[in-house]
């Protein structure tokens, strides 16, 4: 993002440097036991990771099934402790906050989860589930409550709000649902709003119905967002930057647009040539993905963790050393070894 | 040259009783499938899809209040034959299917290889040996490695166990294969390398699909006809090619038009409104709540209109259309 010009002489230019929140170092190890009590080994879900995300910024992280999106996502919410590292909220390390301050942070971080199903308690209405957050934070006045109940029904566009206040989440359709979830979520009006997998089990309309809605959100709160996918395809419409994360680890940083039209990372320029666009063409020919699956993050593959699924990767190197970041562009990083200075070997991208 | 359709559905309903009246799940449903090629069923989440393969596959629910139509395989009627007739001659022999889910619905205290070896052992006659013998192939064809045949599901990946209930289906070496939304809860590469395997199998045996999804992108991989079901109507049939560039239906245009493009400037749209309940449906067309371009016309149930060997059930084709499909015989798609 380039700064903004100032739209009159008294407006200050926008803030595109004001950093919420900076993640510095990263583990999320999960022990794992046998008999629930000997240590056999770690689930290393969370490997190494190190980001920076802006005030108003919207960012993706995009990987497969069990890479540790919900992890990490999840540690920023202080539902899991990190192993190691730093959590740099609005300029002070949240990681062990307890108590009285443990719950401010929660306030500030909005929670939108990975499935509407389920999501909400099945015996409170809407405007119970609203309230929740409000009377766990004290907001004492009843009058008061109800006024944000509505503001929040109103912003996710349940209207006319008083059809929705007194159902039940059966009675709604899942994106309906997924409104109210979103409404929860920005009912403490936070800093940053996490989102893993939102839409993932709506239908097409309804995922652009409710992604839009997200983004009308970021940009009128100048929310922070963390839109965790598997899509690559939606992300386009999302979001500034994007993470891609493979097996623990983000391999690769950048703007969106640079992401799509330069690829760096092997794993990245699988996931793009695995994307479909809907064209009959595309049943006329096999997909050249790489096969096999993402590695055990018990035991996962030395050196680089996708060099046993990878095209480019290098004997003796690959296997062997784990690869720093790189960054061969400006505000584009990549952790592959085919970035190192004094090397030329550039994978052909299209 | 028109060869004979493999399959040829026709006016096929689906009922099911409810305490709140009667679900209109399939309602006079018309298509063909010609041999070796694949149709998707493209639509909304309970707009009946599951519902038709089952009406197609005979695996009905205990509710059912109205089940009728005619199911054609080979130019034999295959509603006519008794349920002993329809399990010993039909259902694996010559159709298979791959029900929604399937990953998770193998049966967790048995190996995965006898799993796979049984529809052979019952429906081809073969003993254990022979049957096994033919898993191992199977899986080598969708690309599971050859000592999981001994492994229980909880020891394999939701993609390998995908993979698995796809070797099910094709151990009988049936004509017809439905594959119910096989890839919708799998990763992105396993996705891709699944689809893979689909087409590799189609190619290689000359077996023909039916692909139930409502991920309009992926399915572009496998289809050479496409179908748009809309509350338990197909409203259109019409070949991929054509379809992918230019839909008929106000519905099917609108749902192209939510697919999110990787490389496209466009932003995806949505379809305000949702659905009608299947319960009551509105009388005329059902897709007029929502549609951009319904005229006075519309409150009135449109036929099915083909327009050069495409059929779309919407009133903006009256006039461009040659034939109209009024319950009887529906010639749709391409063969
Ligand atoms: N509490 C836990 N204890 C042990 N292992 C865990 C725990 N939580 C997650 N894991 C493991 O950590 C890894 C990463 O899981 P995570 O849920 O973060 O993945 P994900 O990227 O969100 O996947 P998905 O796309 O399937 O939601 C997985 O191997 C998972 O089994
Ligand atoms: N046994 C049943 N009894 C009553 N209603 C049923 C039964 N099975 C399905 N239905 C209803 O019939 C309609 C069609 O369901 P179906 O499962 O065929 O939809 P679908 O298109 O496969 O949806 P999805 O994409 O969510 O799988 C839905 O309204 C569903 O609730
Ligand atoms: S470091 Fe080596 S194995 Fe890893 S992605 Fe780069 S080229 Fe491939
Ligand atoms: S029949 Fe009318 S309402 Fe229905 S899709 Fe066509 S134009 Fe729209
Ligand atoms: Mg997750
Ligand atoms: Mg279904």
């Amino acid at each position: 993002m380039s700064a903004q010009l100032p739209t009159s002489p008294t407006e200050a230019p926008v803030q595109t440097n004001d950093i919420l929140i900076s993640v510095k170092n990263l583990r999320v190890w999960f022990e794992l036991k046998k008999w629930g009590f000997s240590h056999v080994g770690w689930v290393r879900a969370v490997d190494d990771v190190s980001f920076d995300l802006k005030r108003g910024e919207a960012i993706a992280i995009v990987g497969e099934s069990g890479c540790g999106k919900s992890s990490l996502m999840k540690t920023l919410l202080l539902l899991n402790r990190p192993h190691q590292g730093q959590i740099i909220f609005q300029g002070r390390d949240i990681s062990n906050l307890k108590g009285k301050e443990l719950k401010w942070y929660r306030s500030q971080v909005g929670f939108v989860q990975q499935n509407p199903y389920g999501a909400l308690p099945p015996f409170m209405t809407v405007r119970r589930i609203l309230e929740e957050p409000l009377l766990i934070n004290g907001v004492k006045a009843k009058a008061e409550r109800m006024e944000r109940i509505r503001q929040a029904l109103q912003e996710v566009a349940l209207t006319p709000v008083e059809d929705f206040l007194n159902k039940y989440p059966h009675m709604l359709s899942g994106g309906q649902q997924q409104r109210v979830v979103i409404a929860r979520a920005m009912i403490l009006e936070p800093k940053l709003l996490v989102a893993d997998e939102p839409v993932s089990m709506l239908d097409a309309s309804v995922r652009v119905e409710i992604l839009r809605l997200l983004r009308k959100l970021q940009q009128e709160h100048n929310l922070s967002v963390m839109y965790i996918t598997h899509d690559l395809s939606t992300v386009r419409f999302f979001s500034e930057r994007i993470f891609v994360m493979y097996a623990g680890k983000l391999v690769e940083q950048t703007h969106i647009k640079d992401l799509l039209s330069n690829p760096l990372h092997p794993y990245t320029v699988a996931l793009l040539t695995g994307t479909s666009e809907p064209d009959a063409a595309n049943a006329k020919h096999l997909k050249e993905v790489p096969p096999g699956e993402p590695p055990s993050l018990v035991n996962p593959p030395t050196g680089c963790r996708f060099h046993p699924r990878c095209p480019n990767a290098m004997p003796d190197l690959c296997d062997a050393k784990n690869p720093p970041t790189f960054e061969p562009l400006p505000n584009h990083v990549v952790d592959c070894w085919l970035y190192d200075g004094d090397r030329t070997a550039y994978p052909e991208t299209s | 040259m028109h060869d004979q359709p493999l399959l040829r559905v026709e006016d096929l309903v689906l009922y099911f009783k409810t305490r709140r009246g009667h679900v209109q799940a399939v309602d006079h449903v018309h298509f063909q499938l010609s041999p070796n090629k694949a149709v998707v069923i493209l639509g909304e989440s309970g707009c009946g899809k599951t519902s038709m393969a089952k009406a197609i596959l005979r695996l009905l629910p205990r509710n059912v209040s109205r089940y009728s139509g005619k199911i054609e395989l080979n130019g034999e009627d295959v509603m006519g034959l008794t349920d002993e007739e329809y399990r010993t001659r039909v259902r694996w022999v010559k159709i298979s299917m791959v029900p929604q889910a399937a990953m998770n619905a193998l049966n967790p205290v048995i190996r995965v290889g006898d799993q796979v070896a049984e529809p052979a052992m019952v429906h081809l006659d073969m003993d254990k040996e022979q049957a096994l013998n033919l898993a191992q192939e199977m899986f080598q064809h969708v690309g599971v490695p050859v000592d999981f045949l001994n492994r229980y599901p909880f020891e394999l990946s939701g993609g390998m166990r995908q993979r698995v209930a796809i070797a099910m289906a094709l151990i009988t070496k049936p004509q017809l294969i439905v594959l119910d939304e096989p890839t919708s809860a799998l990763d992105l590469l396993t996705q891709a390398n699944i689809m893979n395997v689909l087409k590799t199998i189609k190619w290689e045996t000359g077996a023909s699909y039916i692909l139930i999804t409502h991920d309009i992108a992926t399915s572009s991989e496998l289809a050479d006809e496409v179908a748009v079901m809309y509350a338990g109507q197909i409203v259109e049939v019409n070949d991929a090619e054509s379809f992918f560039s230019s839909p008929l239906h106000p519905y099917s245009q609108k749902l192209m038009a939510s697919v999110p493009k990787l490389y496209d400037d466009e932003q995806p749209d949505f379809i305000p409104g949702r659905p009608p309940s299947l319960l009551d449906p509105p009388k005329g067309c059902r897709f007029a709540a929502r549609c951009h371009l319904r005229f006075e016309k519309c409150d009135q149930d449109p036929p099915t209109f083909v327009v050069d060997g495409r059929s779309v059930k919407c009133w903006l084709y009256e006039q461009e259309s040659a034939t109209v499909i009024e319950p009887a015989i529906v010639k749709g798609g391409v063969s």
